[in-house]
């Protein structure tokens, strides 16, 4: 396995305050049956970075995502999040996951589906549910049930999670799926503003992503 | 409530799981309706003599409404799974197991509870003397509860698989037997004028552990059936 554009860049990062990594993953493994998914990884996000996984289908770009959030368990190597060993107990809502499947209530209203997220993982100050809603451009759709919205609308409707949730790491397994190019841009700008606030974004996508911010850090896996 | 607490996390789940139950309706009504049928055939099967009628009453509604209560039990975790809700649910700040928990009393509420509304009424179809019913009420109360909290876990071990149908209602026989044993127990107990408080606290004994147990295997279990 070719992990030398890694290792190497692994070197080069910019940041060398090691109290500003918040994710970091050391020799982390995925085994599926005794064959390697991906792997060996080493990589760092410090704040304010954002990351894009980049690898053909069926590299391991969910899989590293699932891995990640905890809910799939490393083969080898551990993800430290704020230096701290990190599991699925101790994380406690510093991350929050964007999957192909968007974990909204299709019988359910944009706003609702809102609600639900921030009363499990807390509200950022200063948004509410109408104002995130607006900001992903669904004004208007606050109440109409999600099963009525179109893919893209549904994208962001679950978009829209992201800016009232307090999470620090945003783990988003391809956020560019299903959205024209107004929302991809809306997608980059979500991303740059998470930065900007000291946020940690680490993006999956097949597709070759500009950010308006510079080129972002890419993370390469071989399939 | 500060959102994200512990607190506002439970309120706000058992609401959603509430108001998705509330928006179809005919689901809930659904057990409601399967119960009446097998009551109100039983009469007709086996006669109307109000003596043998009584003898059964009891035993019918109990299997009536736990069968009741099983045929929703299987969808309680799977459309969170389809729809990625549960991968929310497991990276929320706050415990899964009472969270599941949250949703375990969601489900009971919405098809255990109007099942118990109508039980007098089933009991009163199948001529079950009066004294009785109170200790009906009280032992659906108990046993209800207890039933979807075993069934929940049995549910959250099947999640994986695609047919779990059959397997869980395997599965759950067993585990049905002593808690039919006991609420039936105490209602003949109670039709004959025996004391019946016995078989009732043995149903509150296994209600108690299973309120603090079945959530901790749910959620042990769900983690299992998404780690794949």
């Amino acid at each position: 396995m070719d992990n030398g554009v890694f290792a190497r860049n692994n070197r080069r990062m910019p940041s060398a305050d090691p109290s500003a990594i918040i994710l970091e993953a050391r020799g982390l493994c995925f085994l599926r049956e005794d064959e390697p998914v991906f792997g060996p990884l080493d990589f760092a996000l410090c704040a304010g970075e954002i990351a894009l996984v980049e690898g053909d289908n069926g590299s391991g770009k969910t899989t590293l995502m699932r891995v990640l959030t905890g809910m799939l368990r490393p083969g080898e190597g551990e993800v430290r999040l704020d230096g701290a060993t990190f599991s699925l107990d101790t994380m406690a809502g510093a991350v929050v996951f964007l999957g192909h499947q968007l974990g909204l209530k299709l019988d359910l209203s944009p706003r609702e589906n809102l609600r639900v997220s921030s009363g499990l993982y807390g509200q950022r100050e200063g948004v509410d549910a109408d104002l995130a809603l607006a900001e992903v451009g669904l004004a208007g759709f606050e109440d109409e049930p999600v099963r009525r919205l179109s893919a893209g609308q549904k994208k962001r409707a679950a978009l829209a999670r992201l800016l009232i949730v307090p999470a620090r790491v945003w783990l988003l397994d391809e956020p560019y799926a299903n959205l024209d190019r107004e929302g991809i841009a809306l997608v980059n700008r979500l991303l740059e503003g998470h930065a900007q606030r000291g946020g940690a974004a680490l993006v999956t996508s097949h597709g070759a992503v500009r950010f308006a911010g510079g080129e972002p850090r890419r993370i390469r896996l071989h399939a | 409530m500060t959102p994200g607490s512990t607190p506002a996390a439970c309120a706000v789940l058992l609401r959603r799981d509430l108001v998705l139950a509330w928006r179809r309706r005919g689901d809930i009504a659904m057990p409601v309706l399967y119960a009446l049928i097998v009551a109100t055939l039983f009469p007709f099967a086996l006669g109307p003599e109000p003596a043998l009628l009584a003898r059964i009453a009891g035993g019918v509604v109990f299997v009536t409404v736990l069968l009741a209560v099983l045929l929703s039990l299987d969808h309680l975790f799977r459309g969170d799974i389809e729809d990625g809700s549960m991968e929310q649910l497991m990276l929320a700040p706050q415990p899964l197991a009472l969270l599941v928990g949250m949703k375990v009393l969601a489900h009971w509420i919405t098809s255990a509870l109007p099942l118990i509304v109508v039980a007098p009424l089933l009991a009163g179809m199948l001529k079950l003397p009066g004294q009785a019913t109170p200790v009906l009420i009280l032992a659906l109360l108990i046993a209800t509860p207890l039933l979807s909290l075993l069934g929940a876990v049995l549910v959250a071990l099947t999640a994986g698989s695609r047919r779990s149908g059959m397997l869980l209602a395997l599965m759950l026989l067993p585990l049905c037997v002593p808690v039919v044993i006991f609420a039936a127990g105490a209602v003949a107990a109670a039709q004959e004028g025996l004391p019946w408080a016995a078989p009732i606290a043995w149903l509150g004994a296994g209600l108690v552990m299973a309120l603090v147990l079945a959530p901790l295997a749910c959620a042990a279990a769900l983690r299992i059936a998404m780690d794949s």
